[in-house]
């Protein structure tokens, strides 16, 4: 790593109240700007080491570190507000309009109401909903793929350095899920941001990870860049990728 | 008819009559909701006290409203505040059980959300999980509303008032003309209250998109 990494997990492990562990003993560290993406199955993990970043869970062993401080450290109210936050089924609240939705970070922070206004039609134009058209609709109002391009923008709304992203594709059709993947690959480059994301999708993890993190029932396989992952040695991770394109075949 | 007769004679005594009923009905349900809401909203963040309020509150449920009436008697006398205490404890449940079912019925998705996004448990409160509550909450009002202007036909018992006295003087004089000057007003408010309620209540589910 060339920065001081913006997120660290030293030894991490995280148990359930009853002692089974989700999460065992993790080292992983991710850099400014980059996109690392966790892979695996469904009981990975992955979204309990979401939660263990923006402090929705706090670690039973070792340390997370965010902006070089760790977790425990921090005031949970104030990390939550520096790291945005999306996942599957969006959150988005219902009783509020899509504007009032992507202002509730800034005005938890209490931003001036010219300055919400104005950033409320910058983030909707930036994932594509021109706000004229979509600022006062409801979220029951708009299709799975723009309630998602929503979430986004309200998790980008107070300008958040870290982004954590919970399988947000997972629900869509595959052709909304690609348009989205790609817009996102674009975006996730001109801002900068520092972003987890979470999903279960190879090929979702190809397109857009800078480096890929494969977790196995709680501990970390590996971590490797994109573009070096289905060449890795690893024989979990070459399992997935069989296991992967087998399932492709029987179509 | 004889009984139009009656009611137009009476106009003057069945109106004030109904408002003193409605008196009972309002302060009670204000009391029961001014209750019923807070504790509720405690309960749904305290397994314990959830457990007891609404075991408390489905005890108070099951005593014959007469009785209730009859036990307050020692304790708070004659008149119209025993019947708005026995109203507004009959009033505790639907209230308080709606309360507790609409806060736990906001999606966790939402509800992760409002976290991840670092509101605290006050702003969750009042932004995220009243509002979302508030058409549950709301029909837990109606129910309680409706139920009670029929029981406070009972309140008269104690000397409170309202539209029951028609209706025990009926009872006694074996008059029914006398009985429905009592039974249909008070037929009418609750038809009326749930209506009004009702209208309400959808529009408060509304704002949240569902179309119940």
């Amino acid at each position: 790593m060339k920065s001081d990494p913006v997120i660290e997990l030293r030894h991490v492990s995280y148990r359930l109240p009853g002692g089974r562990a989700l999460l065992s003993d993790i080292d992983l560290t991710v850099g400014a700007g980059e996109t690392l993406v966790l892979l695996g199955q469904s009981g990975s993990g992955k979204t309990t080491l979401l939660k263990l970043i923006n402090r929705l869970l706090d670690p039973t062993d070792g340390e997370v570190r965010v902006e070089g401080r760790a977790t425990t450290d921090w005031n949970p109210i104030q990390l939550r507000r520096r790291i945005g936050y999306v996942i599957q089924e969006t959150g988005l609240f219902p009783h509020f309009t899509i504007a009032r939705n992507v202002s509730v970070v800034p005005q938890l922070e209490g931003w001036p109401p010219e300055r919400i206004q104005s950033r409320i039609a910058e983030m909707l134009r930036l994932v594509g909903l021109p706000p004229e058209e979509f600022a006062t609709r409801k979220p029951h109002e708009l299709s799975g793929g723009q309630r998602q391009r929503a979430g986004v923008a309200r998790a980008l709304a107070a300008d958040p350095p870290v982004l954590l992203m919970d399988e947000p594709f997972g629900a869509l059709d595959p052709i909304t899920r690609i348009g989205l993947q790609r817009e996102f690959r674009s975006l996730a480059s001109r801002l900068g941001k520092t972003i987890v994301f979470v999903t279960h999708d190879l090929r979702e993890a190809l397109r857009l990870g800078t480096r890929i993190a494969m977790l196995e029932e709680g501990r970390l396989v590996a971590v490797h860049r994109a573009e070096q992952f289905t060449h890795a040695p690893e024989r979990q991770i070459q399992n997935f990728i069989a296991a992967v394109r087998n399932g492709d075949d029987d179509l | 008819m004889a009984f139009l007769d009656y009611m137009f004679h009476n106009r003057d005594l069945i109106l004030s009559l109904t408002f003193e009923h409605l008196q009972l009905v309002g302060i009670a349900i204000l009391a029961a909701t001014g209750l019923g809401i807070p504790l509720g909203v405690a309960a749904s963040r305290n397994p314990t006290l959830r457990r007891w309020s609404l075991g408390f509150a489905n005890v108070l449920q099951t005593v014959p409203s007469l009785a209730l009436f009859g036990f307050l008697i020692p304790v708070t006398g004659i008149g119209g505040r025993t019947a708005v205490i026995a109203l507004a404890l009959y009033a505790l449940l639907p209230i308080l059980r709606n309360t507790c079912a609409g806060i736990a019925g906001v999606d966790r998705a939402v509800i992760e959300a409002a976290q991840a996004m670092g509101m605290t448990s006050l702003q969750m409160l009042l932004q995220v999980e009243l509002p979302l509550a508030a058409g549950v909450i709301l029909a837990g009002v109606r129910i309680a509303a409706v139920t009670s202007i029929g029981v406070a036909t009972i309140a008269a018992a104690v000397g409170a008032g309202g539209l029951g006295m028609f209706i025990f003087q009926g009872l006694s004089m074996v008059n029914n003309n006398v009985i429905l000057a009592g039974a249909i007003p008070a037929a009418v408010l609750a038809v009326f209250a749930d209506a009004l309620l009702g209208l309400i209540e959808r529009r408060l589910s509304f704002r949240t998109g569902k179309t119940s």
